[in-house]
């Protein structure tokens, strides 16, 4: 009985964590959904991208995990900034299927650029030494890095809670997903709002891409590889949704780590199944709208 | 079904008129496709392997081009389908037949039910959410092909079975020659089938649908109905590609299902324009072979240019290159009618 209790517990770390991760990268795409209406495909690439320049400070710089963090995301969201004011003005501009070809094409461009300059090998980020290991209470076992994960990135959704409801930028924000127009008739600049959205957004999935190298590791296809995860991970919480983000990543991640503990031949089949269940009952997401 | 009747007014030039019901008839770009599928049976013996790639991916297209273009469904998952018609082609013709044809008609019933099904929830909603059920059912239907080894092979693909000769006459040779012809008689049949389709009444309530679904509603038109049939057929058809792919390749990996295929067949469409099924022949041709030669060359730059014309394409030519070929062959004619 002891070692069910054991190995439950561990596996919830080990789903928490990939959990949260999936939620910093999701909670980007998300909003930029909710109030362009704009599917990002492009949006995992940024997250690859932060991984990359974190790879680099490290390698070339000799600097730790920790302090390669706040430049890598820095570096990420200037990227982003960049990007928001040239390409994507584009972008808004035509059809919802042009949109998506254009993200498509960005991240073409991306992954094409992460191999001429890091090759197609697969990189991880390394732990730092404070962080290697277990930690070992009496039976149980749990890795100090997927520990130090969780809280860090609990912290972060925090934080995006504490935005978003509490200050008069969140106010704004909340009132463009809802009714862009509206929002615009009061005198919110909604493309500003979203731009700062969007950058944020990037700068959230470089620290996703950062911290989560052990969970996704790091190579030229990252971008297409884990999009098909995040996409799932936003229909299921529903368009513009962080709530619903947040509890379809870690629903998707403890229960896919679950599974593929007690059945391991059926590998991720069980999360699909699922996945088409809540879809089949509410098409828009837990917490979406039509 | 009621008849769409156009009285044209006296200002209205009769060259207008015979613009819009264009779709209708033959032009020169169908006469230069054809023409140049047979010059390249007799002259270009060495890239048959390559012509039946791109057939194959113009079948492809065009299935995906009466979902999108002509009835407004945006699918971002049809590799699925065409996934879906190769499995079935290469199961039947492991343990049930090797018969080439009736293996065609097994991947397209095959692709077809599974378009009705999935229809049944893809096509309640629109617009994004569309497009991400169709990207997460690939996604699907990919993890299943992956893990269920027995049957699919996983990720070593599916091989070893044996086809037939067609007809019981024509055996695939290994320079492809057979398969070529094979291909290209199928999508003059599938061609002729979309022709008829999207001239018809049911074809006009699709584009009626696309353009106003409300108003199509209001007129009476059971839009859902409508539109499960055309996914289904556009199902079935991709079905039909993946099979013959499955057929003259003597494999299946899982990579006939991917999202990169499903984005590379919308790519296609793009370039050669959408709600036209001259798109496809157009975007078909043009992909594949720069790829192919592209990709010889070196992967990776070659997916540096393509994401750049991919947005360049989008930005400056949406409605792909399709419209330009029509207006140099306009042009042309009407120099000659000219003295």
């Amino acid at each position: 009985m002891n070692s069910y209790w054991t190995t439950g517990i561990s596996l919830l770390i080990d789903g928490l964590s990939f959990g949260m991760i999936l939620f910093l990268i999701s909670s980007g795409l998300t909003i930029t959904l909710g109030v362009m209406r704009l599917l990002n495909i492009a949006h995992c690439g940024f997250a690859m991208i932060g991984g990359y320049t974190a790879l680099s400070l490290v390698n070339h710089f000799g600097l730790g995990l920790l302090a390669a963090l706040p430049i890598a995301v820095a570096i990420t969201a200037i990227l982003g900034a960049i990007l928001e004011r040239t390409v994507y003005r584009w972008i808004y501009e035509t059809s919802a299927l042009g949109q998506i070809l254009m993200t498509i094409g960005l991240t073409f461009i991306m992954i094409a650029s992460i191999n001429a300059g890091y090759g197609s090998l697969t990189h991880t980020l390394p732990t730092p030494e404070f962080l290697a290991g277990a930690w070992h209470f009496e039976e149980i076992s749990i890795s100090a890095y997927r520990s130090f994960l969780s809280i860090v990135s609990l912290t972060i959704a925090g934080l995006i809670w504490y935005v978003i409801e509490q200050t008069d930028f969140g106010a704004r924000l909340r009132a463009s997903v809802d009714n862009p127009r509206m929002a615009r008739c009061v005198g919110i600049n909604v493309r500003r709002v979203f731009a700062q959205t969007f950058v944020a957004g990037c700068a959230l999935a470089a620290i996703a891409g950062v911290l989560g190298t052990q969970m996704l590791p790091l190579q030229p296809y990252y971008a297409t590889n884990y999009m098909v995860m995040v996409l799932i991970v936003v229909a299921v919480g529903g368009f513009g949704s962080l709530k619903g983000s947040l509890i379809a990543a870690l629903g998707y991640s403890i229960f896919d780590t679950y599974f593929r503990y007690l059945f391991p031949a059926a590998g991720a089949f069980g999360i699909y199944i699922l996945l088409a269940l809540i879809l089949s009952i509410r098409p828009f997401g837990l917490y979406g709208r039509a | 079904m009621a008849v769409l009747k156009v009285t044209p007014s006296k200002d209205t030039p009769k060259r207008d008129i015979a613009a819009s019901f264009g779709s209708h008839r033959l032009g020169l770009s169908d006469a230069l496709v054809w023409a140049l599928a047979i010059f390249a049976y007799f002259f270009l013996g060495a890239y048959h392997q390559l012509g039946t790639q791109v057939i194959i991916m113009i079948i492809l297209a065009l299935s995906l081009d009466l979902a999108i273009g002509y009835s407004g469904i945006e699918s971002l998952g049809h590799a699925v389908f065409f996934g879906i018609g190769a499995y079935a082609a290469a199961l039947f013709a492991l343990n049930v037949l090797s018969e080439p044809l009736t293996g065609l008609v097994v991947g397209g019933l095959a692709a077809g039910a599974f378009g009705f099904v999935t229809g049944l929830l893809v096509l309640r909603v629109r617009g994004l959410t569309q497009v991400i059920l169709t990207i997460a059912i690939g996604a699907v239907v990919l993890q299943v092909a992956t893990t269920w080894k027995s049957v699919t092979g996983g990720d070593d693909g599916l091989a070893g079975y044996q086809v037939a000769p067609i007809l019981g006459r024509y055996s695939f040779d290994l320079y492809g020659h057979t398969a070529y012809l094979y291909s290209l008689c199928v999508l003059a049949f599938v061609f002729a089938l979309a022709r008829i389709l999207v001239n018809s009444p049911f074809g006009y309530v699709l584009r009626g649908i696309r353009d106003n679904d409300q108003r199509m509603r209001m007129l009476g038109v059971p839009v859902a109905a409508r539109l499960l049939l055309i996914y289904s057929i556009s199902a079935a058809i991709a079905g039909v590609a993946g099979a013959i792919s499955a057929q003259v390749t003597g494999l299946v990996a899982t990579d006939s299902l991917s999202f990169l295929l499903s984005g590379n067949v919308l790519i296609m469409l793009l370039i050669g324009g959408m709600g036209r099924l001259t798109g496809a022949f157009i975007g078909g041709i043009i992909f594949v072979i720069f790829s192919d030669r592209a990709a010889a060359i070196d992967p990776f730059n070659w997916l540096f240019m393509l994401g750049g014309l991919l947005i360049l394409a989008v930005r400056f030519t949406p409605q792909g290159v399709g419209p330009w070929i029509d207006r140099m062959g306009g042009y042309l004619l009407d120099r000659r009618r000219k003295p």
